[in-house]
């Protein structure tokens, strides 16, 4: 039977949970049972595309609202990690991040880039309570 | 940010004393850095080797400072990058930007 790891988590609109997150999808590659690449790299990504996906929630959707939250859901099957982070806000338009050309010596705008660059899917989906950016990337 | 410095000549050495560089303690590292820069201190050297991870917020407070050092024909270089850390600056292509050494000793010669 194929193995499947998911966790569930809401965390205040506030970035210094950006560290716990990060561990947790950590340690979340560690306990995949089957995964023949570099394990090391890919709890690497998954920490950095949590990191970059939660901090735009929190500063861009949320607009740093403290009364907001963030829920973030990972799960990972023996073929793909599926991560979807949910922001209370306006939204954003993706296809408009993604398509902005970056400057080398600009401060803003790698994040969404960067998960572009390290996922193999990216979706945004806006609806009337909540949006989710959806990113999956697959595993073999 | 938790930060170690130490003036050398007119160089200031930075050192991250943070496993961790992302939107939760970039915004006050460069701070950090634009006061240093009010002092008139425009030639660092930032040391990452206690740094394990940088995001985009952290590679946007370094390349804050990069463009300030520059203003002020200073100039801000790097050192002591793990691999992961360094991968971020190629995957950003920000290696193309800055100058980036093994080490402090290599960094402080090149000025």
């Amino acid at each position: 039977m194929a193995e499947k790891v998911e966790v569930d988590i809401i965390i205040p609109n506030q970035t210094r949970y950006l560290g716990l997150i990060g561990r947790i999808g950590e340690d979340l590659v560690h306990s995949l049972g089957r995964y023949s690449g570099d394990r090391e790299v890919l709890a690497y990504h998954l920490n950095l595309v949590l990191t970059e996906a939660i901090t735009n929630a929190i500063c861009h959707a949320n607009e740093n609202d403290p009364n907001k939250q963030i829920r973030i859901q990972i799960s990972a099957t023996d073929e793909t990690l599926n991560v979807k982070v949910f922001d209370e806000g306006d939204g954003f338009d993706l296809a408009e991040l993604m398509t902005t050309d970056m400057h080398d010596t600009d401060e803003c705008g790698r994040g969404i880039h960067i998960i572009r660059r390290l996922m193999d899917q990216v979706n945004y989906r806006r609806s009337d309570k909540h949006n989710v950016l959806e990113m999956v990337k697959k595993l073999h | 940010m938790q930060l170690k410095t130490e003036e050398i000549d007119d160089i200031v050495l930075i050192e991250i004393e943070e496993e961790r560089m992302d939107a939760h303690n970039s915004g006050t590292f460069k701070e950090q850095m634009l006061a240093l820069f009010d002092e008139g201190k425009c030639k660092l050297i930032i040391d990452l080797s206690a740094v394990r991870f940088v995001d985009s917020s952290g590679l946007g407070a370094l390349v804050s400072g990069f463009k300030n050092a520059s203003a002020r024909e200073g100039s801000l270089k790097l050192c002591g990058l793990q691999p992961q850390v360094r991968s971020m600056f190629e995957l950003t292509r920000l290696h193309r930007v800055f100058e980036i050494f093994a080490s402090v000793d290599e960094a402080q010669e090149s000025f």
